[in-house]
């Protein structure tokens, strides 16, 4: 009985949490990974305004739910959320995670992590025997707040003119202007009401729970389970699901045997969100416009050469002239490029969104680590590759289905569970692994040997993507509708590219492990995945280009941290991301259609100087008006 | 000069008989870099009804879109009861009293009936026990589809609920792209029987339609579009001879 109550309690919670992320998506169409952040970060604000400023609680409660989380919704949708009409779902994707980031970041770095926070107790010490169980005030408020809050959320969208429209909006923009409402304010109105659901769920929880950034925004997980459950849409369903979620981790909390407790109920939620997943299967084969940034022309073999070389000779440089301590963080960067190669060929060509490759590069390492003896055998290497393929297969095969932010949101928590379930129990609690390095030992020849690696392995994404397999992947992206219907093997193709991308994740997760010397759990932690993605993206995900600015972004960028401000990655990565939605093809993207624009500007002059010379007024004109089109691109 | 949005919705579009409800002027539009209208010139008097007609392509959904505010125009101007307004909002358009009914999807197909009726709403400045008995009062059929999904209808009841949007925010000016889109026969002359007794209440119509022998009928004028231009304008009988050439190519 009293795991009842406590599951209860713990669904109602999570209810409140899948209720703000239904209202969001059914209100704009965006799923919104920051949800959890969102709340997190006003969670915080509140404590600074009652505990920190000493504001009475209840002052600070109700300023925070309906002054400042509105305001913060309200904000975002202005600034990042509006630019996304119209866009495709990756970058969706991409700028609600680069807001989770930034968020995280922002909170962190105001915040400080050292000191230990607690929220003002609600209600302390009072408390009721019910059936047997004793119940204090807060829980029965918890309850009495979830369900009057789902209660008028569904009374809002069924019942009420703007709820009705909000709804109206993600089924018909177009024609809910033409009917007299104005789209843009009714979106962000939800925005405004889904921030300040996040926050009242992020503080009502929080006295449950650790209260630090990270914790809180990582519980809206289970959130996301409930809402999938209620696929997105129905508030009754997704109530039900969060329910029956709180009870079956109230149950297996309390009933399990204690030494598989440690292991299972950390995960819990990401089993639970990736079981939900997995077996609702929610997303049929639709035809969603995935694609990050427009399709670029491959680079060609010799310029791709000549780039590999000279990036190899460049760090060598590089190497030579830093010190130890800048090295160590140059080569850190360098190394993850190896990983982000791989997410160029699954996400930027395949448009498989992947949120695990660190868990690879883990599974990679831990390979190199065990076996590959002190001198870095080749077995080792090889095992590297081929261990974190096999289990990307197995991956692929079970996402085989789930497309868009269901894909996302799987590998969301298949990282997560594998950081505490295989890395936390392989690795130990802040426990190491000794890696060895393969051939090269010495720091600075090391990097030189990383930077081969990662020459070689663009080189080789490169000529996937020339190839008949290349092809086939940015089919598969456009419309794996269209493959089907030509007969193409869509499976074997999302299979292969995620077996593959695995390997090279594995590959630079191995030569991770070497430039590190020793690798604990923290090191393949899910928001390491997150952060990779998002730099490439901003960086531009469809080039291998784009993986080599972000490569030398990370090899800089914590070098910058160290002298400027705090989280000075986090933060700009997170910014960058957001403003995807206003330039989606990233920085290389973005140069590459500048120096389009220059080649025709000089195309434009030689063409002026040759009508010149043959006298020809029309021809100048002529000329004139192809690239002005050519400009306008 | 451009208006404000209130000023349009202050405006009362059928008051003044000598101004045109919708007039468009050197108008350019298009789609990124292809530009579909070439300058387009048009008139749609008070209270008359216009058959636009023309093959696929010719840019008659597209000038449709600039007369709703949906589509920026490149350049040249929209006029609406002789206001300027290029750069007003389509949703103050709405408010102001143009109904458009854009082909296909006048409906929200995942609200119900009622929750249809609620959106059109906005349009107009009436209670919602009103708009509900007036869309039922001219489509009992609505009635009992009240809680209904609006996907699962069928298609003439969805036209017929796009249709009310007519009723229920009494526009001035209605713009109606192919409402015969796949729908029987019957029901077809149905709609058209409506559309004409909204021109007899005085409302002015511009009627996108491929059947043209049906919309020549209920107009009067009618304009054939060809390639972004407006190749010829007149009464309905006039245009009717000079329409296979329109469709097929040949050179008048």
């Amino acid at each position: 009985m009293p795991y009842v109550v406590v599951g209860i309690i713990l669904g109602c919670l999570y209810a409140l949490t899948a209720c703000g992320l239904v209202v969001t998506y059914q209100t704009s169409g965006i799923f919104n990974f920051a949800h959890g952040a969102i709340g997190m970060f006003m969670a915080f604000t509140y404590w600074q305004l009652s505990g920190g400023w000493g504001l009475p609680w209840p002052v600070a409660l109700l300023l925070v739910l309906l002054v400042l989380a509105p305001l913060l919704g309200a904000a975002i949708e202005r600034l990042a959320i509006r630019p996304l009409y119209g866009a495709s779902l990756g970058v969706t994707l991409a700028v609600t995670l680069g807001l989770l980031l930034f968020l995280l970041g922002l909170a962190d770095a105001i915040w400080k992590p050292t000191i230990t926070r607690r929220l003002p107790e609600i209600l302390p010490g009072h408390q009721v025997k019910l059936f047997g169980v004793v119940v204090t005030y807060y829980e029965i408020l918890v309850l009495v707040i979830s369900v009057a809050a789902a209660a008028g959320l569904r009374l809002l969208f069924t019942r009420t003119r703007a709820g009705i429209t909000m709804r109206a909006v993600v089924d018909d923009r177009d024609l809910t202007s033409r009917s007299g409402a104005n789209p843009a304010r009714s979106a962000q109105l939800s925005w405004a009401l889904g921030a300040s659901i996040a926050a009242l769920a992020s503080i009502l929880i929080a006295p449950l729970q650790n209260f630090d950034q990270f914790n809180l925004t990582i519980l809206v997980i289970t959130g996301y389970a409930a809402a999938v459950v209620g696929r997105l849409k129905h508030l009754p369903l997704t109530v039900a699901g969060a329910m029956a979620l709180g009870l079956l981790q109230s149950f297996a909390v309390g009933k399990l045997p204690n030494r598989w407790l440690s292991d299972v109920a950390p995960v819990l939620p990401m089993a639970l969100l990736f079981g939900a997943l997995v077996v609702l299967r929610p997303a049929r084969l639709e035809a969603v416009r995935l694609k990050l940034g427009r399709d670029r022309q491959t680079m060609g073999v010799r310029p791709s050469m000549v780039l590999a070389v000279a990036f190899v000779l460049g760090s060598w440089v590089v190497g030579q002239m830093l010190s130890p301590g800048n090295l160590l963080t140059f080569g850190h960067g360098i190394v993850l490029g190896i990983v982000m190669l791989s997410l160029v060929l699954l996400t930027g060509y395949g448009g498989q969104v992947a949120l695990c490759q660190m868990t690879f590069a883990g599974f990679g390492a831990y390979f190199m680590g065990k076996y590959g003896g002190s001198g870095g055998s080749l077995f080792g290497l090889a095992g590297a590759v081929l261990f974190p393929a096999a289990a990307g297969t197995l991956l692929a095969l079970l996402v085989l289905r789930l497309r868009g932010i269901y894909l996302a949101l799987s590998t969301l928590a298949f990282a997560y569970a594998m950081e505490s379930l295989f890395f936390n129990h392989q690795l130990g609690y802040g426990g190491s692994l000794r890696v060895s390095r393969f051939v090269a030992h010495s720091q600075r020849a090391f990097l030189v040997e990383v930077s081969i690696v990662f020459a070689l392995v663009a080189l080789a994404v490169l000529a996937i993507k020339r190839g008949a397999f290349g092809r086939r992947l940015s089919a598969m992206n456009d419309s794996s509708i269209a493959c089907v219907s030509l007969g193409m093997d869509v499976t074997g193709t999302k299979v292969a590219a995620f077996t593959i991308a695995a390997g090279i994740a594995g590959l630079g997760g191995a030569m991770y492990g070497g430039w590190q010397g020793i690798v604990g759990p923290n090191d393949f932690a899910m928001l390491t995945s997150l952060l990779l993605l998002l730099t490439l993206a901003v960086a531009g995900i469809n080039v291998v280009l784009g993986a080599t600015f972000a490569a030398l972004y990370l090899a800089i960028a914590p070098i910058i941290e160290r002298h400027t401000l705090a989280n000075f990655t986090y933060l700009t990565v997170g910014l960058g991301s957001i403003l995807l939605g206003r330039f989606p093809d990233g920085v290389a993207g973005g140069l590459s259609t500048a120096a389009d624009r220059v080649r025709s500007l000089r195309r434009r002059e030689n063409r002026r100087l040759d009508s010149v010379v043959a006298g020809d007024a029309v021809t100048a004109g002529f000329g004139e008006e192809v690239d002005v089109v050519g400009l306008a691109r | 000069m451009s208006v404000s949005p209130a000023e349009l919705q202050a405006l009362d579009i059928g008051a003044d008989p000598a101004i045109a409800a919708l007039e468009v002027y050197h108008l350019r539009a298009g789609y990124g870099r292809v530009e579909v209208l070439h300058g387009v010139n048009l008139v749609l008097p008070r209270g008359s009804v216009l058959a636009l007609l023309g093959p696929n392509g010719a840019g008659k959904t597209t000038l449709l879109n600039c007369a709703s505010g949906i589509l920026r125009p490149t350049s040249g101007c929209v006029h609406i009861a002789g206001l300027h307004v290029n750069d007003v909002a389509p949703d103050a358009f709405a408010r102001a009293g143009v109904c458009s009914i854009p082909e296909g999807r006048g409906v929200f197909p995942n609200l119900t009936v009622n929750e249809n009726l609620r959106v059109f709403s906005h349009a107009g400045n009436i209670p919602y026990g009103l708009v509900q008995e007036r869309a039922f009062t001219r489509f009992p059929r609505l009635k009992d589809r009240g809680g209904q999904m609006a996907a699962t209808l069928s298609g003439g009841e969805r036209q017929m609920l796009s249709m009310s949007r007519a009723f229920v925010a009494e526009p001035a000016v209605m713009l109606l792209d192919e409402i015969s889109m796949g729908l029987a026969p019957l029901i077809v002359a149905e709609l058209y029987d409506l559309v004409g007794q909204l021109a007899a209440d005085g409302i002015a119509i511009l009627l996108v339609e491929q059947f043209a022998t049906l919309a020549l009928k209920v107009a009067d004028y009618a304009a054939v579009m060809r390639q972004g231009r407006i190749d010829i304008v007149g009464d309905p009988d006039e245009v009717a001879d000079h329409l296979s050439g329109a469709y097929l190519g040949e050179m008048r």
